[in-house]
């Protein structure tokens, strides 16, 4: 299989993103536009010079009329791009193919969700095409439930030790997001809280779940060797990666729920893109699907920044703290911006263009060299999976 | 005349306590899961009636007063999910507890046109606290009937069937609970009609009463029994247990039920007789046939009542009818299954019919052209899984999920000839879930939108007397 990348020869050179929260007072419109406008200022463009958009939404509205009309983009090309939870992801990968090959010059990436407008809890999909009833009916947050005992059990781990890494990592991400001005939640929430909240699923309680939200995120892009002007510090795209797996997790007696192969190869993929051979020592920092506790667990596993059986000693011990060895969402993850489907993948970039610009505040992470987003969409066994990696020169 | 070929009975898991609904409550009734309906307890009788048989009936009865459609032919979901071949005849018959034993007693005079499986069942819903709440119940039994040269379990001596216009039970179509006229004008007429019946059938069959070893009176009204025996001339021992202290009486079903109870009981050559009332009276008389040890469904009627959770509360039960209103989680309502996906999917759908791959020989569910282990197109043979053996893989708790009962036991469920299969579990005590807990599948409705009952499987664990007699936690209301 060829898949040769588009090394370095793309850069993101400005960004936008709104606050994720319950925007009861904004529409998706509303939404696009803000991040649209705050992605144009911080490039020093006008909108007429883009040349065309790509724009990621699950089920906030359909075709590139949902940007054009609010944003008057004119008669450009818009096109609109869903791929499950990793649809802002592929919003940017895509954008960025049509830079590299030349067709367009300054393109904008941009994704939106507006979740609050449902009067639903948790993420419930809208009824997709008619079918004949079979499929099984686990909300979200049960089928990434079924990581926690797999895990627990393939690695002898005891429950109440799984527990704690699981409460860690959600006490990470909101501490994380504690200092983040964009995020929904901004509140360090107690261990103890963590480890009470009412169940949802399995060993899954509240705080094992990513929020509900509303949120946009947008960024411009161009090819690398007109970075120059609009930004003196570029964030380059080493390498983007996306997999659609087979979907037969729930079909093979062989797959036992400790792992997202889609993310195994997606990784694979894009370290060969990027020339990463030692992720856990060359990758600085990661934004990564936390969109429930035993997922970043797992994620961990899967990107080789620990070995097999060992991501809860390794969060155990701080290794993925902002002031660990290998920061992970430091911007503070699903966890705490909830997950806004078509934004989610843009937000995690957007993290990276601030670290990578020295621009993230209290959550700076020193010296960075390399970072890493990956976005997962479906389930365990069946899902989609992107990874990038990116840089500052 | 006719015989009987193959029986098979169900009793759902769940039982209602009658002290719950009166000081003076004796006994209990059991209780159709949430999941299921008057077409899901046919089903499972009749796969009890039909394991390794061979052949296919000629035509499919489908006696109750509880059909989940009131105009859609329900007999046709009870044939797809048996996966009976299309050239079966299919007909429901419905109005009258007494529909069961009639559609019996018709089978038996149309046996030399091929064999008919008669299934009866229903879901008897009562006005909360009221007395036709109290002694119903629900089940289901089925019996495939062929021509009398053909072996069996028994030989259907004699059937009768006599029709009274009766103003005794009644529903209307606009009514959710039938209504009942004064019992003693019942018994004047329906006793006398009960007796008659037995009296006809009994000359077809030229033999006296005192002949029977067994008689099981399906008689509407508890006290039936003793003015019927009185006219008729039984002696005390004769008289078998109508079950209403420990199942109620199950509509359509009920007469089927207690045939099925002798049948399990009954040694070669012993004489069985049962009567059913409702707007008129049937009567069947059967004689065990000297093969009958070895045709016996898996599960008996005692089996079936003694695998049970014992104690639903009253307020639980009346959710799941429907009678009380139930608040939606905030989620998507289901969406309505749609017909031509449906229809594609027929076999998979309700027979469980899953492929096995002729290249590689993997299994698995649902058939899909290209062979998810190998690769190999359109190298599928047909699997059924319906009676494949499972375990639990992993599983779940989804409290989050849309289902009358909460919460939903989500389950991965590995089969012992290959292939797997995301499904809910039902009839199962959330506490006692565990990987490599032994499964068995069951055909169920899943929920109903837009009117429409969307049937899939489900898998329970195997039901077991001893497993499931004593809940570990209670349901909640």
């Amino acid at each position: 299989m060829a898949s040769r990348g588009i090394r370095d020869r793309v850069s993101i050179v400005g960004m936008g993103c709104t606050r994720f929260g319950e925007h009861w007072d904004r529409g998706a419109s509303d939404l696009l536009v803000e991040a649209a406008i705050e992605a144009c200022d911080s490039a020093g463009i006008e909108r007429g010079q883009i040349d065309a958009y790509w724009m990621g939404t699950m089920a906030s509205g359909r075709s590139g009329l949902l940007l054009s009309e609010p944003l008057r983009t004119g008669y450009k090309p818009v096109t609109r791009v869903e791929n499950y939870c990793a649809t802002g992801s592929e919003a940017i990968r895509n954008a960025a193919y049509a830079v590299a090959c030349g067709a367009y010059d300054l393109v904008m990436a941009i994704g939106v969700e507006k979740l609050k407008d449902s009067g639903y809890s948790g993420l419930a999909s809208q009824a997709g095409a008619p079918t004949d009833g079979t499929q099984a009916s686990m909300t979200a947050p049960a089928t990434f439930s079924l990581l926690a005992p797999a895990y627990s059990r393939k690695y002898g781990l005891d429950e109440a030790t799984l527990r704690k890494a699981l409460t860690r990592i959600a006490h990470k991400n909101h501490a994380n997001g504690a200092r983040n001005p964009k995020a929904q939640y901004r509140r360090v929430v107690p261990e103890a809280v963590i480890d009470r909240a009412p169940r949802v699923a399995g060993m899954l309680g509240v705080f094992d779940c990513s929020g509900v939200s509303d949120g946009a995120s947008a960024a411009l892009l161009c090819r690398t060797e007109d970075a120059h002007r609009y930004t003196d510090r570029p964030l380059l795209l080493k390498a983007l990666s996306f997999i659609a797996g087979p979907a037969d997790g729930a079909k093979r007696q062989d797959y036992d729920y400790t792992t997202f192969p889609e993310v195994v190869a997606s990784a694979e993929d894009a370290y060969g893109q990027a020339g990463v051979r030692d992720p856990r020592e060359e990758i600085s920092l990661a934004e990564v699907h936390d969109c429930f506790t035993p997922t970043e667990l797992v994620l961990m596993e899967d990107l080789g920044f620990s070995d097999r059986g060992t991501a809860w000693s390794d969060t155990l011990e701080g290794r993925f703290e902002i002031g660990g060895a290998q920061p992970v969402n430091p911007d503070g993850g699903l966890k705490s911006f909830g997950h806004p489907i078509g934004a989610s993948g843009l937000r995690m970039m957007y993290e990276m263009w601030l670290q990578f610009r020295g621009e993230a505040g209290a959550r700076q992470v020193a010296a960075p060299k390399l970072g890493l987003t990956q976005n997962l969409g479906g389930a365990p066994g069946r899902c989609v999976s992107f990874v990038s990696v990116v840089g500052p020169n | 005349m006719a015989s009987i070929l193959r029986y098979g009975s169900y009793v759902p898991l769940f039982r209602l306590r009658r002290d719950r609904l009166s000081p003076a409550g004796r006994g209990e009734r059991a209780v159709a899961g949430f999941d299921e309906d008057a077409t899901s307890l046919a089903v499972e009788a009749a796969r009890e009636a039909l394991r390794g048989c061979p052949g296919s009936p000629r035509t499919v009865l489908f006696a109750s007063t509880s059909h989940a459609y009131g105009e859609k032919l329900n007999g046709a979901a009870v044939q797809a999910a048996l996966d009976l071949p299309s050239g079966v005849r299919a007909l429901d018959v419905a109005s009258s507890a007494s529909a069961g034993l009639a559609s019996l007693g018709l089978a038996a005079g149309i046996a030399d046109d091929g064999p008919t499986l008669v299934c009866a069942s229903d879901v008897v819903v009562g006005a909360p606290f009221g007395p036709r709440e109290a002694a119903g119940g629900d089940g289901a039994s089925a019996f495939l009937v062929g021509p009398a040269d053909s072996g069996g379990v028994a030989r259907i001596l004699a059937s009768a069937t006599n029709t009274l216009e009766i103003l005794d039970v009644w529903r209307g179509r606009e009514q959710p609970f039938a209504r009942q006229w004064e019992e003693r004008f019942a018994l004047q007429g329906l006793v006398p009609a009960l007796a008659e019946s037995l009296e006809e059938a009994l000359r077809r069959a030229g033999l006296k009463v005192a002949d029977l070893d067994a008689i099981a009176v399906d008689a509407g009204h508890p006290k039936a029994a003793a003015p019927l025996a009185r006219a008729a001339g039984l002696r005390p021992g004769q008289l078998a247990d109508d079950l209403s202290a420990v199942v109620g009486r199950c509509g359509a079903a009920h007469a089927g039920v207690l045939l099925a109870a002798l049948l399990d009981e009954a040694r070669p050559g012993d004489r069985l007789a049962v009567l059913s009332a409702g707007d008129g009276a049937s009567a069947l008389v059967a004689e065990a046939s000297a093969g009958i040890a070895d045709l016996r469904p898996r599960r008996s009627v005692r089996r079936w009542v003694a695998s049970k959770v014992a104690d639903v509360p009253h307020r639980t039960y009346l959710k799941w009818r429907g009678v009380l209103p139930f608040e939606p989680p905030r989620r998507p309502d289901p969406p309505r299954p749609a017909a031509p996906p449906m229809r594609r999917s027929l076999r998979w759908k309700y027979a469980l019919v899953g492929a096995r791959c002729l290249d590689c020989g993997a299994a698995g569910l649902p058939p899909q052209r290209v062979c998810p282990a190998c690769g190999a197109l359109d190298r599928g043979e047909d699997v059924p899984y319906a009676d494949a053996r499972a375990r639990v893989a992993t599983y779940t708790l989804d409290h989050l999920a849309y289902s009358l009962q909460q919460p939903v036991v989500s389950a991965i469920v590995d089969f012992d000839i290959g292939g797997r299969l995301a499904c809910e579990l039902a009839d199962v005590d959330p506490p006692r879930v565990a990987i490599g807990l032994e499964l068995e599948m069951t055909f169920r409705c899943l929920y109903k939108a837009d009117g429409v009952r969307n049937y899939f499987w489900k898998a329970r664990p195997r039901r077991r007397a001893e497993a499931a007699s004593k809940p570990a936690s209670r349901l909640p209301g």
